[in-house]
């Protein structure tokens, strides 16, 4: 992603953002409310269009990306996307449908711990458990890259250390995991490589040493993130 | 800080021999489904979600066959009328039924379904999938007109039952008049279900729905009103589609009037559906 500005009203969401993940890797992209985060991860998934600059997945553009592209890349929304009136299984194996060699469903199920409420529909999950589903559908075509908007937003600690668990088991795997957060506490747990928003600008880029240096990622992240949160 | 010439993007497999990881078992080609069978999966998946909706089987089937058997049995108000003056009662009727089912699924059902699935954020997560949006709107086409032949032949059978005996001609006619007046309503649907929100689509959906049936030509035709009222009502496109369905199914005829009526209404909200649908709330 580079040099990506966007704009909505007189509003800049993105000014001139510059920054990429590698495969086998987790990047954190870490910034306030508003920052520009969950702009990015829509520009990258096709959803929105750049108002300029370039962006690349997988070497194509993913503003009207083919359908083999979007095969190679997993997204979770952060209003998780899911339809309510079916059941979380039901709707996995649906989904599976669309790639040819999906993701052993039963496996991801168990790992997830989906299948504890297989019987329950969307609408009536907690919070933690849907983001348990949507995390699944993002995973259920073994993407190459996967886009995570805020995947441990309302989780409990168990919750979340298992969605960390998963996400670096996908890295492990080769696939570059990009995870957008407002905790530096997470971005400390899960990232190899870190990228610091602040009102639409990159602020920091690096490894997670390099961004936290001495003084730790807490202070960092305030001193690169005050005054720019809007 | 980011060094653009180094950060070109989200680099891919090239990678992972740099790494020593190993990327997941995947070929570059092939990895999505073909086009037929995502399409396909997700046209029966709505269409199956409609049909073990409670609510909308209610609009969509009991509704139409309350309407249809309480007319039967009645014998006010008068239905023959106009160019249908002197048919048999039930066979006036039933092309109206048929109309009613078609807008319950093509219109209230699909606006219903559309406003909710903005709201959860359903359309944009299909959107990124391989599916996408193309493959989406596809789908639910195919739905509609799966869940279609299910009402079409349900009311049919239990009109027959009653005594309908349709222009056997006209049955081809009237499919290609419900395709047509499907098509004009679920892109109506698409005004309404793509612009406002959810529970303000949830209640106008349905209210349109009861007028129409109410007043809108469809059970009854236009013509029963005193004018002007009968030339306003005989231009929506409710009225359009139930006399559409009266001159095949009763005459054998076409109604030309009623599909030049139904193509402005398909093209108008065609425009302002691509105008003003948005796929979030």
């Amino acid at each position: 992603m580079q040099d990506v500005t966007r704009r909505f009203g007189t509003v800049n969401a993105l000014q001139g953002l510059s920054w990429s993940a590698r495969a086998g890797e987790v990047t954190c992209v870490l910034g306030p409310n508003g920052a520009g985060k969950t702009t990015s991860v829509e520009i990258a998934t096709g959803l929105q269009r750049p108002d300029s600059g370039t962006v690349r997945v997988l070497g194509e553009d993913p503003w009207r990306a083919d359908p083999e592209h979007r095969a190679r890349v997993g997204v979770m929304l952060q209003d998780g996307g899911l339809p309510q009136s079916v059941r979380p299984v039901a709707l996995l194996r649906h989904l599976a449908r669309f790639w040819g060699r999906p993701a052993d469903l039963d496996a991801l199920v168990a790992r997830l711990g989906i299948d504890g409420f297989a019987g329950t529909t969307v609408r009536r999950l907690s919070g933690g458990q849907r983001q348990r589903v949507a995390l699944a559908a993002a995973l259920v075509g073994r993407p190459e890259v996967a886009f995570l908007d805020e995947p441990t937003a309302g989780l409990d600690p168990h919750s979340r250390r298992e969605v960390h668990a998963i996400v670096r088991e996908a890295a492990g795997a080769g696939t570059a995991a990009v995870v957008t957060t407002h905790s530096f506490d997470e971005a400390e747990r899960l990232a190899d490589h870190v990228v610091v928003i602040a009102s639409g600008r990159v602020v920091a880029d690096g490894t997670l040493a390099e961004v936290a240096g001495e003084d730790g990622l807490e202070q960092v992240y305030f001193a690169l993130t005050d005054g720019g949160a809007r | 800080m980011s060094d653009p010439a180094a950060r070109a993007g989200v680099e891919g497999a090239a990678d992972d021999e740099a790494t020593g990881r190993t990327a997941p078992a995947a070929p570059a080609t092939g990895r999505a489904a073909p086009a037929r069978t995502r399409v396909l999966a997700q046209a029966r998946f709505e269409a199956v979600g409609l049909l073990s909706h409670g609510e909308q089987l209610l609009v969509s089937i009991v509704l139409p066959l309350l309407a249809l058997v309480a007319l039967a049995l009645v014998d006010y108000p008068e239905l023959a009328v106009g160019p249908w003056d002197g048919a048999r009662r039930i066979d006036v009727l039933t092309p109206g039924v048929l109309a009613l089912a078609v807008m319950s699924t093509a219109f209230t059902g699909q606006a219903i379904l559309l406003g909710f699935e903005r709201r959860w954020g359903v359309l944009r997560l299909l959107g990124t999938t391989p599916l996408g949006r193309g493959g989406l709107l596809a789908a639910k086409a195919l739905s509609v007109l799966a869940v279609l032949a299910v009402q079409l032949v349900v009311i049919g059978a239990v009109a027959a039952l009653l005594g309908w005996r349709p222009d056997p001609f006209g049955l081809v006619v009237a499919l290609v008049t419900v395709v047509l007046g499907a098509t004009v309503f679920a892109l109506l649907a698409a005004c309404l279900g793509g612009t406002l929100r959810a529970e303000a689509v949830l209640a106008l959906a349905n209210l349109v729905w009861v007028l129409l049936a109410a007043g809108g030509g469809v059970l009854l035709p236009a013509r029963v009103l005193p004018e002007p009222l009968a030339l306003l009502v005989g231009l929506l496109p409710s009225a359009a589609l139930g006399d559409g369905l009266r001159t095949a199914l009763v005459d054998g005829g076409v109604d030309l009037r009623a599909f030049l009526v139904l193509l402005l209404w398909g093209v108008l909200a065609a425009v302002v559906a691509r105008r003003y649908l948005r796929w979030s709330d």
